[in-house]
C-alpha cells in the first residue's frame, strides 16, 4: 500500500462521528525519513520534493496494521495489502 | 467468490482477458475522463487486476477493492500498478469524501445481489455501497459499472438502489440485438447532469428504446400530458415540493403522506 493511498483511506465502520475514522494510524518499526512538519518555502525545495514523492509513490507499507483513531480498531496490512473486511456486528 | 484455483483458472484464460480488457476499455471511456491529466480511479471488484492494468496503460492511477484473497494475492504477484484492498464493498467504501476522479467496476456489482450472510439484505447492502461510492467520488465524476444482471428485478433493484444513494445516469447497452455480445454498463452521474453516451451496434433510429434513463424526478404514474395523476402520493408529494422550492411552509414528507384514509373521510 503506497503511504498516497493511505493518505486517502478512513475507516468506514459505521457510527463514527462525521469526519472520523481519519486519519487512520500506521503501525511499524520504521522512521520516517521527512522532517515532521514542512518548511515554509517547501515548493521550491527540489530536495524536499524529490523525498516527498519518494514517500508517498515509492515507498510501500507491506506489513503492519492501521488503526482507527476514534475507535482504536486495526485494520491488519500482510504482503501491502490493507484488510478492511468488517465482521458481521460492525457492518 | 473466486477461491485460488478459480482464480488462477480465471486470469490464465485467454478468451476471459480479452473481453475483461474490451470492457475495461468501453467503461474507461464511458467515464469521460479529462484528455489532458492522469486521474484517480476506484476499481470496484478489481480481482487480479486485468481492468488495473488497462487503466494504467492508459497513464491514470486507480485503487482497487476486492473480496477475493485470492484474486488479490495473483494480483500482487503480477505487480499491478494499483494499490488494492481486501474488502467487502457491501460494507462500505473506505475513503475520504471527494477523492476519485471516477470508478469502474467490470463483472462485479452483481454480486452484491448474492445473500450470503442471514444479517444483511441485498438492497441494504447495495444501498451502503452505492451511497459510500457516491461519497468517496468527486463533484462531477462518473461510477461506470458493467454488469451481468440475472433479470430485470435484479437490475431494477440495483438502478434503485443507486438512484436513492443520489446518483443520476442510466443504462447503456452495447449490441442490445446480440445474445452473446450484449452488455450492460450503469453509467451513473455524480451532481452534474451528463448527457448519456450512447449504447454501440445501436441503429441511430433505435437508441432511444434501448436506454433506460433515470432521473430523481418521480415520472410514475404521468399521464400523457407528462402530469401525475391529480390527487396521487406522487402528486401530492410534487405539490408539496413545488411549495418548499417557493418559500413556503410545508408539513415534512411522511409515510403517512398521501396514504389511503378509510372511505368515510
Amino acid at each position: 500500500m503506497k503511504l498516497l493511498t493511505h493518505n486517502l483511506l478512513s475507516s468506514h465502520v459505521p457510527g463514527l462521528r462525521p469526519g472520523g475514522g481519519f486519519p487512520l494510524r500506521i503501525e511499524l518499526g520504521h522512521p520516517s525519513e521527512l522532517p515532521p512538519e514542512p518548511l515554509p518555502n517547501y515548493e521550491a525545495d527540489e530536495e524536499f520534493l524529490r523525498r516527498l514523492h519518494h514517500v508517498l509513490l515509492e515507498v510501500e507499507v507491506l506489513e503492519g496494521s492501521l488503526q482507527c483513531p476514534d475507535s482504536g480498531r486495526r485494520f491488519p496490512i500482510s504482503r501491502g495489502v490493507p484488510n478492511m473486511l468488517l465482521t458481521e456486528d460492525e457492518a | 467468490f473466486y477461491d485460488e484455483a478459480e482464480a488462477r483458472k480465471y486470469t490464465q484464460n485467454s478468451r476471459v482477458v480479452e473481453i475483461q480488457s474490451q470492457m475495461s476499455e468501453r467503461a474507461v471511456e464511458l467515464l469521460g475522463l479529462p484528455e489532458d491529466r492522469p486521474c484517480l480511479l476506484l476499481d470496484v471488484g478489481c480481482g487480479s487486476g486485468l481492468s488495473g492494468d488497462y487503466i494504467s496503460e492508459e497513464g491514470h492511477y486507480w485503487i482497487g477493492m476486492d473480496i477475493s484473497p485470492a484474486m488479490l494475492d495473483v494480483a500482487v504477484e503480477r505487480e499491478v500498478e494499483g494499490d488494492l484492498l481486501l474488502a467487502d464493498v457491501g460494507h462500505g467504501i473506505p475513503f475520504r469524501p471527494g477523492m476519485f476522479d471516477g470508478c469502474i467496476s467490470i463483472s462485479a456489482v452483481q454480486w452484491l445481489c448474492n445473500a450470503d450472510k442471514k444479517s444483511h439484505s441485498p438492497p441494504k447492502r447495495l444501498y451502503r455501497f452505492f451511497s459510500t461510492l457516491y461519497t468517496a467520488l468527486a463533484r462531477g465524476s462518473r461510477a461506470v459499472l458493467q454488469l451481468y444482471p440475472e433479470n430485470s428485478e435484479q437490475l431494477e433493484l440495483i438502478t434503485a438502489q443507486a438512484m436513492r444513494a443520489g446518483f443520476i445516469g442510466g443504462m447503456v447497452v452495447d449490441y442490445p440485438n446480440s445474445a452473446k455480445a450484449k452488455k450492460f454498463f450503469l453509467c451513473l452521474f455524480v451532481g452534474t447532469s451528463g448527457t448519456l453516451p450512447k449504447g454501440l451496434g445501436t441503429e441511430s433510429a433505435n437508441e432511444e428504446l434501448h436506454q433506460a434513463k433515470f432521473t430523481n424526478e418521480r415520472t410514475r404514474f404521468r399521464n400523457v400530458k407528462g402530469k401525475s395523476v391529480k390527487k396521487s402520493r406522487d402528486w401530492i408529494l410534487e405539490k408539496k415540493e413545488r411549495r418548499r422550492r417557493q418559500g413556503k411552509e410545508v408539513r415534512p414528507d411522511t409515510k403517512y403522506t398521501g396514504r389511503k384514509r378509510r372511505p368515510h373521510f
